[in-house]
């Protein structure tokens, strides 16, 4: 175990993997000479490491960088392909949401697709609806992707590596936001294995449900909360697909309270999924309604205070716990 | 032209002639309401470029393809009983009734990847064709697309990225002037889709794609360029869509003395001439291959009719490896 950062931690699972096994390349723009001279950055100098034959830096094509991944699989390589920010991922989505999520069934399961796709995400640096759109509920909406979103360095890592090594196209969401962030990561092979949520911390009024940044906003709010004498579960999902539908409900059906955390916007995003999962599954145990706490349904604005306004906020946790604990 | 060369020609004549009456049959078929599930998407008329490319491949090459996919998969060795059966829908078919007539793909003798989506098997053959790079293997991949596709962004991404890292793929564009409604003047800036090769830097021909001599030496030569690591080409075949789009389009768009007159320009036609000129067959020869191909056309068809349907259930198998 050793003190790193959310980047590190990225980087230190490609290098692992890579030294495993070298079927894995990397590809995407920058992912071996970058603009950023940053330590943080997940491929930071495995370029040198591996050597352009590995780690190759590919024109500004995201429909090609996507179609060498699915094509590459589908002949038994392990593609990982970075997409530099989420909105970008709509130049790549033909390849990756009708071929590499449909080929597989479309040949009656003759052919996998085995790629990781890398995808930076987030918003918070005035960058932009353009460089900053939460798209996850789009990837998760598609049968045949799996779809994972860490939030601590040790799970980047963990899911990571489960990722690159499982036989199906994995989206992994990387929150930028994070990359700096330190935690303590396991040393080598570790794994952590896909759909399974974390209990960040046990509570018995209310489910706080989250992931990614979202997670440290949940953590706050729970902490904030436990002043007022409110115990607050705080429940990290790390996989949106395949989803732990089980702790999901038995935190449910243990508090009878649920608020869901995103950035993503609310309508039609993540959160309406695991609220109706909830209301179709553990109704029963319901002592309130739930509530999202998510982006208003607008772009990602680009002034500093309005894109405060459009991030969650421990404030705005408070004030949706708040509104369905009254009169408890 | 020696006895090998000879053969090669007989093999490329029977195949012709068989992804021929393979997809008559389907139109006869397609005639029949409720026959045929969904729609059949024909190359009546473009044998001779599945043929000529794919007698220019080695087996463990790859094919990419596209909608109209009977021809090249049939050139390459698919079977052409689980290959109907398929079409129907079954689940003996080659992709247990997953697949249908337009997305088949049979990686078992390296059709590896068929996709419906115009323009999406150049970026496919590019990830293939770096496998293979990758792998220092000594073999390439050849996506076939059409003129439609040529206007896709993708198919630039795809061959810009070919060029620069010197991949194996050989893009072949059978031009059969039609998108859809539209014909080549309304949807291409060109006359000449492989002019385009000059642009990224590598060869591109044009070929007469209804003679499959010519498509067969040019593709030896090209894909022969493509192995040696000279890096990707592009051939564009000039052929003509005998059908509509797919078989419920009436082709009320089509100018009946264009059309007569590409018939007359049969590429099966065109090598029987060359092959009764030689002396390299006879008339009753070409009528027994004939003959021969409709019965096991036949056998091929009572297997697909016979077999069962997949269970509504099974429908839910095949998402995750």
């Amino acid at each position: 175990m050793s003190i790193r950062s959310f980047g590190q931690a990225i980087n230190q699972g490609l290098d692992l993997a890579m030294s495993l096994d070298d079927r894995i390349f990397l590809a995407g723009e920058g992912v071996g000479v970058s603009i950023h001279l940053d330590p943080h950055m997940p491929t930071h100098g495995l370029l040198e490491k591996f050597g352009p034959k590995r780690v190759k830096d590919t024109p500004v094509s995201e429909a090609a960088i996507a179609g060498l991944a699915v094509g590459a699989s589908c002949l038994g390589l392990l593609p990982v392909v970075e997409i530099m920010f989420f909105p970008f991922f709509t130049l790549a989505s033909d390849m990756i949401i009708n071929h590499a999520a449909k080929l597989r069934y479309l040949s009656g399961g003759k052919s996998s697709f085995p790629l990781t796709v890398r995808i930076k995400s987030g918003s918070g640096f005035s960058a932009g609806c353009q460089h900053s759109h939460n798209l996850e509920a789009w990837v998760a909406h598609i049968p045949g992707l799996k779809v994972v979103y860490p939030s601590t360095p040790a799970d980047a890592k963990g899911l990571l590596l489960s990722a690159l090594f499982d036989p199906n196209p994995v989206i992994v969401i990387e929150d930028m936001g994070l990359y700096g962030k330190e935690d303590e990561v396991p040393e080598g092979d570790f794994r952590v294995p896909l759909g399974q949520a974390r209990l960040v911390q046990p509570g018995s009024d209310c489910t706080l449900v989250s992931y990614g940044s979202a997670i440290y906003t949940a953590q706050e709010a729970a902490k904030l909360l436990s002043t007022e004498g409110i115990s607050a579960e705080v429940l990290d999902l790390r996989c949106l697909v395949p989803l732990d539908r089980a702790r999901l409900l038995e935190s449910v059906r243990k508090t009878g309270r649920l608020v869901v955390i995103h950035e993503a916007n609310k309508f039609g995003g993540f959160g309406a999924e695991i609220a109706a999962l909830v209301a179709e599954e553990a109704f029963e145990h319901l002592k309130s309604p739930i509530r999202r706490v998510a982006a208003p349904d607008i772009p990602v604005p680009f002034s500093p205070p309005q894109e405060k306004f459009y991030r969650p906020s421990p404030e705005k946790v408070l004030d949706a716990v708040h509104s369905i604990m009254e009169g408890r | 032209m020696s006895k090998g060369d000879v053969e090669i020609i007989k093999t490329m004549y029977r195949k012709m002639v068989f992804i021929r009456k393979f997809e008559e049959k389907l139109v006869e078929l397609s005639q029949i309401r409720g026959r045929l599930p969904g729609m059949q998407i024909l190359a009546i008329g473009q044998e001779a470029v599945a043929v000529g490319v794919v007698q220019a491949m080695e087996p463990k090459d790859i094919l990419v393809s596209n909608h109209r996919s009977h021809g090249h998969l049939l050139a390459k060795g698919a079977d052409p009983s689980t290959l109907l059966a398929e079409i129907l829908g079954k689940g003996t078919g080659v992709n247990k009734g997953k697949s249908g007539t337009l997305h088949l793909a049979v990686p078992e003798i390296g059709a590896l990847m068929t996709s419906t989506v115009v323009g999406a098997g150049p970026p496919l053959a590019v990830g293939a064709a770096f496998a293979q790079q990758y792998r220092n293997e000594p073999f390439i991949t050849v996506v076939f697309f059409g003129d439609g596709a040529a206007a896709e962004g993708s198919v630039h991404e795809a061959m810009n990225l070919a060029a620069l890292w010197k991949l194996p793929v050989l893009f072949v564009c059978e031009n059969n002037c039609w998108a859809g409604a539209q014909g080549l003047a309304q949807h291409c800036s060109l006359t000449r889709i492989a002019d385009r090769a000059q642009a990224y830097g590598f060869p591109g021909q044009v070929v007469d794609g209804n003679d499959v001599l010519e498509v067969y030496a040019q593709a030896q030569e090209l894909i022969a360029s493509c192995r040696k690591g000279n890096g990707p080409a592009l051939m564009e075949a000039k052929t003509y869509r005998m059908r509509g789009h797919g078989e419920y389009d009436r082709q009320h768009y089509v100018d009946k003395k264009e059309l007569e007159e590409w018939a007359g320009r049969s590429p099966i036609q065109k090598l029987e001439g060359k092959l009764l000129a030689d002396g390299m067959m006879e008339k009753r020869e070409m009528a027994n291959i004939e003959l021969e191909m409709e019965r096991q056309i036949e056998v091929a068809l009572k297997f697909a009719d016979e077999s069962p349907y997949p269970l509504p259930t099974e429908a839910l198998d095949h998402v995750w490896a």
